[in-house]
């Protein structure tokens, strides 16, 4: 299994990663090597077996909707690269 | 011996016995820091006016006779927790500036029992390695040999521990990121089953493995710092309600008739030899006490890494989506609309290594290859969960080695990922599993360098694990060997 560069950008772009000049071909050569060691679980049969997402069982939790104490604003701004109003400010969104 | 030296269970004594106080013992830790910091670096953020201030609280707290058994004792914790107030960077250049709003539940229950905390260890960017070497803020360096890594990714937890830059330390584990620092460090670290302890504000890496835990001088330690920090959280919906037992009944001493597996596959050619030697000899010191040795089978063992690096980074990759530059962390400068501002800052923030699994994560997720790569894996887990379930029908705890190899040099796997990535082919099985497992020094090589044994219980059964690795502690000497700086 190997990936072809156009592969490796899409890849990328899915992971909203922006990729470096030769970044790729870097990426493809490394993927490429681990992808075909994972190629080896090809050989399991896991016919009839269902799979694990959890070591554990993990079922939904519930609580009593109570009210909590929430952050608030100032504090859950605090860590933000730009804000604005009370706000996140990012680029433009909308045209 | 210096106060630094000590276990938790000899300092805690000298301050239950008003010998000294927490600010004495903090101040000599800090001395110990600024001695031997430049050469090793285990820290990415020191916080000693808090530590400080801390350690007052916890002498009045002493004064006042409230002492528990980790009142004003110095720790360092992995920079993957957050702190309230204090940087939290994992250490990434994305979160260089962090600093979170609020305690996790390991760091706040850590507090509550009054314990001082010296700062933040260096670790592999996002918990994503296995030497320390991908950390934004520079490499750590083994205490043993300034030359050789000291695993990862908690190496900066493992250094510290072992230099004596704190009394004992956190680390978290996903695939062996406790227990191979500590086989590397020559120290204790212990990853509890998966549920045991809340992973809230313990920033994620693979959901479904990660797990906070122990890394000290001894089995007893690690005993007393599951104690603090085990047991339910509500705000750990995967953190389970089984109640803690009482961890110091659990040191018995005694492991007659303890039937210890040992699994053929961990036992292979091209094993370095010197870690192979100390683990068999390990294993008869173990029958001279009493145990019985069972010949055990974990069949699709061979497995695990493929496993191990779809699921996780599949789970890495939808984790890590979070860091986007709009909440917080880092942001690209002048991006022309809002998925450049995406993209640029996630590649400017982010390390290499974090973009190659985010990458795979991404491509074993997308569509068209869902089935092949991450449900085959989830399938394949199914089946090493269940060697487990039936080895543990044998055998008590299963013992093996906790690395194939000693420390290895700085910079001598960086270039290979995938060499990298089998230097925790002893480990990652137990966490696809969800079991405990515990390393604890069990030898040194001729060089000087530490060697781990694995010793691997049933889920939620860490009493077993700490009485088979605190038997063998006390019957050896490897444990007080400390690393000259």
């Amino acid at each position: 299994m190997t990936l072809t560069i156009k592969e490796v950008e899409h890849v990328a772009n899915l992971a909203r990663l922006d990729l470096a000049e030769g970044e790729a071909e870097r990426f493809k050569g490394q993927i490429d090597a681990i992808l075909s060691y994972v190629e080896k679980l090809k050989q399991l049969n896991t016919d009839g077996v269902e799979p694990t997402s959890h070591a554990i069982p993990v079922n939904n939790v519930f609580r009593e909707d109570n009210i909590m104490q929430p952050l608030g604003q100032e504090r859950a701004l605090a860590n933000a690269p730009d804000k604005a109003d009370g706000c996140f400010r990012v680029p433009k969104v909308v045209e | 011996m210096k106060l630094y030296e000590l276990t938790i269970h000899e300092l805690h004594e000298k301050l239950k016995n008003k010998e000294v106080s927490s600010v004495e013992a903090t101040r000599e830790v800090f001395s110990r820091i600024d001695a031997v910091e430049d050469k090793v670096r285990s820290f990415v953020t020191i916080t000693r006016d808090e530590a400080l201030k801390q350690a007052e609280d916890a002498d009045k707290r002493i004064a006042a006779g409230d002492i528990r058994p980790l009142t004003g004792i110095p720790i360092a914790v992995k920079d993957i927790f957050c702190t309230k107030g204090i940087r939290t960077t994992c250490s990434s250049k994305i979160l260089e500036t962090f600093i979170p709003p609020y305690d996790s539940t390991v760091v706040a229950k850590l507090k509550e029992e009054g314990a001082v905390i010296l700062g933040k260890t260096n670790m592999d960017e996002f918990a994503m390695g296995s030497s320390t070497e991908t950390s934004f803020f520079g490499i750590t360096r083994n205490p043993w040999d300034l030359a050789r890594v000291p695993g990862g990714s908690s190496g900066g937890s493992a250094s510290s521990v072992a230099a004596s830059e704190c009394i004992a330390s956190i680390g978290t584990d996903t695939g062996g990121s406790i227990r191979q620092p500590a086989s590397c460090c020559g120290i204790v670290g212990l990853k509890p089953t998966y549920g045991r302890v809340s992973r809230y504000g313990m920033i994620a890496f693979a959901s479904s493995l990660d797990q906070g835990g122990p890394m000290t001088k001894d089995v007893m330690d690690a005993s007393i710092m599951l104690q603090a920090i085990a047991g339910h959280d509500r705000m750990d919906s995967t953190s389970v309600g089984i109640a803690v037992p009482d961890y110091s009944k659990a040191l018995s001493g005694n492991i007659k008739g303890l039937r210890i597996g040992l699994p053929k596959e961990y036992f292979i050619e091209g094993m370095d030899r010197e870690v192979d030697e100390s683990v068999r000899k390990a294993v008869k010191d173990m029958e001279k006490l009493g145990a019985e040795v069972v010949e055990i089978t974990l069949p699709h063992t061979e497995y695990a890494v493929a496993v191990y690096y779809l699921v996780a980074t599949a789970e890495a990759s939808s984790n890590l989506a979070r860091f986007d530059g709009a909440k917080y962390g880092y942001r690209a400068k002048n991006a022309k609309d809002l998925l450049d501002m995406y993209k640029r800052s996630r590649a400017e923030g982010f390390g290499s290594e974090v973009k190659r699994r985010i990458m795979l994560g991404t491509y074993a997720l997308s569509s068209g290859y869902y089935d092949a790569y991450y449900l085959k894996a989830q399938k394949a887990r199914t089946l090493i969960k269940k060697d487990f379930d039936d080895a543990f029908k044998k055998c008590d705890v299963i013992v093996t080695p906790t690395a194939p190899t000693p420390a290895f040099k700085i910079g001598e796997k960086t270039a290979d990922p995938l060499q990298m990535y089998l230097s925790d082919i002893f480990t990652i099985s137990v966490n696809l599993a969800g079991v405990p497992a515990i390393s604890l020094p069990c030898g040194f090589t001729g060089s000087n360098l530490p060697i781990g044994l694995q010793i691997i219980g049933k889920g939620f059964d860490e009493e077993t694990v700490l009485r088979a690795a605190h038997s063998y502690e006390q019957a050896t000497e490897w444990h007080k060997k400390r690393a000259n700086l």
